[in-house]
């Protein structure tokens, strides 16, 4: 006679169930260890004790890695036209972009989910309305409106973020608002309309839980660029302003020394790339794994 | 048809008009103008002349009122710094970024199709490999960097191309596949994922069952269809393709629309500001309009769903 199942038995099988291999569960391991490890490097920049990113030795310029002949290990990656420790500057650097593209993805993605949730949601005028911003918003060009407010306020990290966040929104509104209007034909939303629920309920309980998943993976997938974007514009004079180690502006300075010092402009880029790479690795994988259907964002 | 493209060319207008205003708001919003052009020693008067001059003393709407009017029949006002007419500055700068932007469209395009197409075709084969790192890295590069890196290698050191300027086609080689490579990226990843789906449907496979030649199966049947979401997205490649050309002519030294901002920017040139944003603005949409339309063409659900 089969034993009872008893507590132990249950969750043993559940176990078995959940270590029965599904495709596609694999952690990515690369973006994970990449991220983690420039995110952790951020948090700590002080703590390393590296020297200060914005020191300047005007003796020890354009010293070239430590593996080059001339180099030392006192300055590992070398240093730049001030004599300022690369290494250090490519940490601090970090602080900034991941900073950068945190906030403005946040600020961006709450924004823009709120228009797309309320268009969604309310349909008709509100809607059509909503949605002609949203357009105009997406043909402005982000560049520009960043050089713009970064001569009219002055170029300052705030500002950088701002106008970023200003026209990146569009893009959440835009895929939340198809969402929403997916679901607002399923009977759940009409049936917690039945139990009397009001719009606020139904948009924050009902429908917002629904398009976390594509928020998710939109927010990691634009992390990426929002860095990419923000060293574009300190490249162009226009993002952090010096002194601030921004890895942008660091390739802006080595750029007319790439000749003779090519490690001032290469490090910097390396790290865009890696930390880039890693955010656009980590967001596939999410999509992936969690909404086939986002396949073309 | 024809309701759809005046509801959506109503649309673009007030698109437009939306831009325009926050155009003009940013620009004012700059400072005073007067401080840069005027030498230092000008008197209270010089400043009062020079305001009156320049139209800066009239009432803001006025002022905007006055610049939209204008702007509709192309004149774009005197350049603060230059001293001449902006709409000059634009038709001398605007056909060599049209240039270069059609030149990185038709290498994207000539690199995405065979590569995105072939990509899905073969799931799972070395090039379909080859196709994903080219589409993923193209998304993470930096492009000031790699622009940087190919004027220092391939221009400097090994003399192969141009490092700057537009002199010959070869001149339009290094900045064009810069301009074009992030392009390249989206197209594909886009072009091989609607094959992907498309090969999987019903309608290919009863192709195939006909007897039809794998060939015409791919290249006629399959990528009508794999085309739609790329036509979707062809408009907001479009806007990021002149967003990088801001950093690409600024690298290359190409003189661009795109240069030409950020000369005006970095002088406080408001006519020349607003010209080039509104100008670009424009384009913009005019090609997201002739896309909709396109694709209203094409697929005829749109037409009605909205």
């Amino acid at each position: 006679m089969p034993a009872e199942p008893t507590a132990a038995t249950l969750s043993e099988a559940a176990v078995a169930v959940d270590a029965v291999p599904r495709r596609g569960w694999r952690l990515p391991r690369f973006p994970l260890v990449v991220i983690g490890l420039f995110v952790a490097v951020a948090v700590v920049a002080p703590l390393l004790g590296l020297p200060d990113p914005t020191a300047q030795a005007l003796r020890d310029r354009f010293r070239p890695p430590a593996w080059q002949e001339a180099g030392s290990w006192t300055h590992p990656l070398g240093t730049d036209r001030l004599g300022r420790d690369l290494l250090s500057r490519i940490v601090w650097g970090a602080r900034v972009s991941l900073a950068a593209g945190v906030l403005t993805v946040l600020a961006a993605s709450a924004f823009g989910a709120a228009v797309g949730l309320t268009a969604g949601y309310y349909g008709g005028r509100v809607d059509a309305v909503l949605m002609r911003v949203t357009d105009a918003t997406m043909s402005f060009p982000v560049i520009l409106l960043a050089l713009i407010l970064a001569v009219t306020v002055g170029p300052s990290f705030a500002n950088v973020v701002t106008a970023i966040a200003v026209i990146l929104w569009a893009r959440y509104a835009r895929v939340i608002r198809g969402q929403v209007l997916t679901l607002m034909q399923l009977d759940f939303v009409a049936q917690a309309r039945i139990a009397g629920a009001g719009p606020w309920r139904i948009i924050t309980r009902h429908l917002l839980p629904n398009t976390l998943g594509t928020l998710l993976v939109l927010v990691t997938l634009q992390i990426g660029y929002v860095i990419i974007v923000e060293a574009s514009l300190s490249f162009l004079g226009a993002g952090i302003p010096p002194p601030t180690p921004a890895w942008g502006s660091m390739i802006a300075e080595g750029r007319d020394f790439v000749t003779s010092a090519w490690w001032v402009s290469l490090f910097p880029g390396l790290a865009i790339l890696l930390v880039v790479l890693a955010f656009n690795l980590l967001g596939d994988w999410l999509r992936d794994t969690f909404d086939p259907k986002l396949r073309q964002l | 048809m024809l309701r759809f493209v005046a509801a959506r060319l109503l649309q673009s207008l007030v698109a437009l008009a939306i831009i325009s205003v926050v155009v003009f708001v940013l620009a004012r919003a700059t400072g005073d103008p007067l401080y840069l052009i005027l030498p230092m020693s000008a008197s209270q008067e010089d400043f009062d002349n020079a305001r009156r001059y320049l139209g800066l003393d009239r009432p803001y709407l006025e002022q905007y009122l006055s610049f939209v009017g204008r702007a509709a029949i192309g004149d774009f006002g005197t350049s603060l710094r230059a001293r001449r007419p902006v709409s000059e500055l634009i038709r001398e700068r605007l056909p060599n970024s049209l240039k270069l932007a059609v030149f990185a469209m038709g290498v994207s395009l000539a690199m995405a199709f065979p590569l995105g197409i072939m990509a899905a075709v073969h799931k799972g084969s070395g090039l379909d490999r080859l196709a994903q790192i080219v589409s993923v890295l193209g998304q993470s590069l930096p492009t000031f960097w790699v622009a940087i890196l190919l004027v220092e290698f391939v221009a400097g050191r090994l003399q192969w191309l141009p490092a700057g300027g537009i002199e010959g086609f070869t001149s339009y080689i290094l900045p064009g596949f810069t301009l074009g490579w992030f392009v390249v990226a989206g197209l594909m990843r886009l072009l091989r994922s609607g094959m992907l789906e498309v090969l999987d449907s019903e309608y290919v496979k009863l192709a195939r069952v006909k007897g039809l030649g794998e060939g015409r199966v791919i290249w006629l049947h399959a990528l009508k269809n794999a085309l739609i979401p790329v036509i979707t997205f062809a408009g907001i490649y479009f806007a990021i393709l002149v967003t990088t050309a801001i950093v690409v002519e600024t690298v290359f030294a190409w003189p661009g629309l795109g240069r030409l901002a950020y000369e005006g920017i970095s002088s406080r040139d408001f006519p020349v500001i607003q010209a080039v944003v509104l100008t670009t603005a424009a384009i913009v949409a005019v090609v997201n309009l002739c896309v909709d339309c396109l694709y209203a063409l094409i697929d005829p659900r749109i037409r009605y769903a909205r």
